[in-house]
C-alpha cells in the first residue's frame, strides 16, 4: 500500500469514531499549547529583558575600575584608583575596534535650582555618551571637547530633574544649578528615556564632562575614573575589540602575566545572559511540567490504540484474508496513531499561539513563539505518536487471521 | 481439466501442549477448474481445518497443496497473504464487512493490498462492476447497516470477486440467512460458477445447501470419508422462479430504516455486522 492510502485508511477509521479521536487528541492538543505557552512566555520575558539591555546602547563593552581595598577595607567595584585619564587615551589610540568610547565617573549629590533642591546621580561622561547609549537630546547641545578638556562646569539634565527643579515643560537652558556650591550652566535637556535595565530611572540624572565631576565634585585623586564604556562597530568586533581592550589596559597597567587583572571588562551580553537566566530557569521548568503532559497525552494515545486494535481485531482478521501483510496491519494503526498525535499537534500549535497572544493581549504579558519551537513540538508530537502507537500497531500486526475472523 | 487444487496426504495437528489434537489425518483430494464443491461434515470434523489450509489462512504440518499451479504449502506468512489476495476471494458466514464503510469502499478493499498500485478511479470502476454483477448496482453508497442480510452478504461475494481469484471460498455463507435470501445467494454462487467458471469451493453443516454444489465432499474425524458428484443438484434459479414474488420485497429492497449521513448513534463495534437487521435462520 501507498503511504497516501495508508494515510487516507488511518483517517477514515479515525473519522469513523469522531469522538472517541477528539478526546484522545485533546490529549496532545492540552500539551502541545502548554509547550508552546509556556516557550512563548518564556521567550517574551526574554525578549523583553534583552531590548531593555538594547535600549541602552548596542555592543557595547564596559570596562570597570577593580575593587581597591586598603588596610583591610575593600571599597567595592569600581573604587579602584588605577583606571584613569591615560587609559582613555590608551584605548582611543590602541583599540581600533572601539567606535564610540566614553570615560564615566559618577557620584551622588544635592542640586539646587532657585528655591528648588533635588537629589539625584551626576555622572561625568565623555562627549560620545550620547551616541553610545542612543540618547537623543531634547533641547540645547551637548557639551563639547573643549568643556571635556577644561572641565567646564556646564552640565545636560534630564528630564526629572528638570522637572523637580524648574517645573514640567519650563525651559531651563542657561539656567544655572548649584551642586556642591558651585554654579553648573544648563547647555541641555535630554530626551525622556524612561526606567533602564534595572527599572532605575534613567531621566533622573545630570551628565557633565568627566573631567569637572573628578577635579570639582569628588574632589579626591582628580584623574580617577569608575569605567569606561565603549561601542563596539559592529556585534561580531565586540570579542576582538574585547579582547584588544584587556591587552592594552594589561600594558597600560603593567601587568605581569599571571597576574589577575585590576579592572574588569564585560560585554552587553554577559550583561544579558546574567539577567535572562532566571527567566531560563523558570521556562525549563514550565516546559519541563508541559512534556510531562504531552507524554501522558501519548499515553492517551496509547491506551486508545490499544482498545482500537482488540475491537477491531475481525477488521484485522478480514484484511489479512484478503490479502494485508503484517506491516501492512502495522503501518496502519501506527499512521492512525502518529496521525492523532500530528495533527492535536498541529490544533495545540494554533491553540498554544492563541493563548499567547489572549495573553499578550488581555494580560500584557510579553510573549513571542520562536519558530524553531513550532517546529520542535511538533516533531515531538508525532515522535510521541510513533513511540505510543508503535506496541498496539505490533500486537495487531502479530494477530492471527483464523483467531482474529472468529473474534466475538 | 486442470485442476485448480491439489492436495496430497496433508495433515494438521495443533499442538496445544498436553494434548495434540490431529485435526486433518491425511487428506487427498483434486479439484478441477469450473467445479462447485460443497464440503459438509458436522463440527469439529475438520471441514474447517481443511477450508483454512486450502485459503492459506494456514499451513499444513504435513503434505502438499498445489493451488492453480503453484506449491503454497511451505510459503511464508507474507507469501501466503499475497497468495490469498491473488488467487482467493473469501465469503463468510458473517459477512465481515467494515461498519461505518460504504459498500463500494467494503468491495475495493483486496485491491488496496495487491500491490499493484491501482488508482482510485481504476479501483471506483472494478468495484462498481464486482457490486453490478452481484444485482447492487444501486446500492454502492450505502452502509452496511443500511443494507439487509441478503445485500450485505452479497457486498461480501462482489468483494471476494474483485481480484478476479482462482477459487471463492465460501464458509456457511447462509448461516446467518433466511430461506429465501440463502436461496438467492447461492443463486449468485452457481451463476457466477456456471457463467464465469470460476471454482466454488462451499463449507456448510447443510445438506440442502449441499445440494446446490455440482460434488459434495464428506468430512469426519479429519478425513474424507465419501466424495461423489451430486446426483440431484438443486438449482436455485429455478427454486427462485417458483417462489411467491409476492415475499420479493420484503428483506431485499426494504433497508432498515437509517438517517443517510449519520447512521448510528452508538458505538457499535466496527465488524460486528452478525446482528443484522433481517434475522437469522437455521
Amino acid at each position: 500500500m501507498s503511504l497516501l492510502m495508508i494515510f487516507r485508511v488511518a483517517l477514515k477509521a479515525l473519522g469513523r469514531n469522531k469522538m472517541r479521536t477528539a478526546l484522545t487528541m485533546l490529549g496532545m492538543i492540552i500539551g502541545v499549547a502548554a509547550v508552546i505557552t509556556m516557550v512563548a512566555l518564556g521567550n517574551g520575558a526574554q525578549q523583553q529583558i534583552e531590548e531593555q539591555v538594547r535600549a541602552g546602547g548596542t555592543n557595547l563593552i564596559m570596562v570597570r575600575a577593580g575593587n581597591w581595598s586598603r588596610g583591610g577595607v575593600s571599597s567595592g567595584m569600581g573604587s579602584s584608583p588605577r583606571l584613569k585619564d591615560t587609559d582613555v587615551d590608551a584605548l582611543r589610540e590602541q583599540v581600533p575596534g572601539a567606535q564610540y568610547l566614553s570615560a564615566s565617573v559618577s557620584t551622588r549629590d544635592q542640586v539646587v535650582a532657585g528655591g528648588e533642591n533635588w537629589f539625584t546621580r551626576i555622572e561625568g561622561v565623555d562627549i560620545e555618551f550620547p551616541l553610545i547609549r542612543h540618547w537623543e537630546l531634547a533641547e540645547g547641545t551637548f557639551f563639547t571637547t573643549q568643556d571635556v578638556n577644561s572641565a567646564a562646569k556646564v552640565a545636560v539634565i534630564g528630564s526629572i530633574v528638570r522637572d523637580n527643579l524648574f517645573g514640567e515643560g519650563v525651559d531651563a537652558l542657561g539656567q544655572q544649578i548649584r551642586i556642591r556650591n558651585q554654579s553648573f550652566r544648563i547647555v541641555g535637556v535630554m530626551a525622556v528615556k524612561g526606567s533602564g535595565t534595572f527599572g532605575e530611572d534613567q531621566d533622573d540624572t545630570i551628565l557633565a564632562p568627566y573631567t569637572t565631576v573628578q577635579r570639582k565634585l569628588r574632589g579626591r585623586d582628580g584623574t580617577n575614573i569608575s569605567g569606561i564604556t565603549i561601542s563596539a562597530g559592529s556585534s561580531d568586533r565586540i570579542a576582538e575589540t574585547t579582547e584588544q581592550i584587556e591587552t592594552v589596559l594589561r600594558a597600560e597597567h603593567e601587568l605581569i602575566p599571571g597576574q589577575e587583572n585590576d579592572f574588569m571588562v564585560r560585554t552587553q551580553d554577559d550583561m544579558m545572559s546574567m539577567m535572562t537566566s532566571t527567566t531560563q530557569t523558570m521556562t525549563m521548568f514550565t516546559l519541563a511540567i508541559a512534556i510531562v503532559s504531552l507524554i501522558v497525552g501519548g499515553i492517551g494515545i496509547m491506551n486508545i490504540m490499544l482498545v482500537s486494535v482488540t475491537e477491531r481485531t475481525r477488521e484485522i482478521g478480514l484484511r489479512m484474508a484478503v490479502g494485508a501483510k503484517g506491516q501492512d496491519v502495522l503501518w496502519q494503526f501506527l499512521v492512525e496513531a502518529i496521525a492523532l498525535s500530528l495533527v492535536g499537534g498541529l490544533v495545540g500549535v494554533g491553540l498554544g499561539f492563541g493563548i499567547a497572544e489572549g495573553l499578550t493581549q488581555f494580560l500584557a504579558w510579553p510573549t513571542s513563539v520562536p519558530p524553531d519551537a513550532v517546529a520542535i513540538s511538533v516533531s515531538f508530537a508525532a515522535a510521541i505518536g510513533i513511540l505510543f502507537g508503535f506496541y498496539p500497531a505490533w500486537k495487531g500486526a502479530q494477530l492471527d487471521p483464523i483467531e482474529s475472523l472468529r473474534f466475538e | 481439466m486442470t485442476p485448480s487444487i491439489s492436495v496430497q496426504d496433508i495433515t494438521k495437528v495443533y499442538d496445544l501442549g498436553e494434548i495434540q489434537v490431529r485435526a486433518l489425518r491425511g487428506v487427498s483430494v483434486g479439484i478441477a477448474k469450473g467445479e462447485f464443491v460443497a464440503v459438509i461434515g458436522p463440527s469439529g470434523s475438520g471441514k474447517s481445518t481443511f477450508m483454512h489450509i486450502l485459503g492459506c489462512l494456514d499451513r499444513p504440518t504435513d503434505g502438499s497443496y498445489v493451488l492453480d499451479g503453484h506449491d503454497v504449502s511451505t510459503l511464508s506468512k507474507n507469501a501466503l497473504a499475497e497468495v490469498r489476495n491473488r488467487k482467493i476471494g473469501f465469503v463468510f458466514q458473517g459477512f465481515n464487512l467494515l461498519a461505518r464503510t460504504s459498500a463500494l469502499d467494503n468491495v475495493e478493499l483486496p485491491l488496496l493490498y495487491n500491490g499493484d498500485g491501482i488508482r482510485g478511479k481504476e479501483r471506483h470502476r472494478l468495484a462498481q462492476e464486482a457490486l453490478e454483477a452481484v444485482g447492487l448496482g444501486d446500492r454502492m453508497g450505502h452502509y452496511p447497516n443500511q443494507l439487509s442480510g441478503g445485500q450485505q452478504q452479497r457486498v461480501a461475494i462482489a468483494r471476494a470477486l474483485i481480484n478476479k481469484p482462482a477459487i471463492l471460498l465460501a464458509d456457511e455463507p447462509t448461516g446467518n440467512l433466511d430461506s429465501r435470501t440463502s436461496v438467492e445467494v447461492m443463486d449468485i454462487f452457481q451463476r457466477l460458477n456456471t457463467e464465469r467458471g470460476i471454482t466454488v469451493l462451499l463449507i456448510t453443516h447443510e445438506q440442502d445447501i449441499a445440494e446446490y454444489g455440482t460434488r459434495i465432499i464428506v468430512f469426519r474425524d479429519g478425513k474424507i470419508v465419501d466424495d461423489k458428484p451430486n446426483a440431484v443438484r438443486r438449482m436455485a434459479a429455478d427454486e427462485l422462479a417458483a417462489l411467491p414474488a409476492e415475499e420479493e420485497g420484503n428483506d431485499e429492497t426494504d433497508p432498515p430504516a437509517s438517517p443517510p449521513g449519520g447512521p448510528s448513534t452508538f458505538d457499535k463495534i466496527d465488524l460486528d455486522n452478525d446482528r443484522s437487521p433481517v434475522s437469522s435462520r437455521k
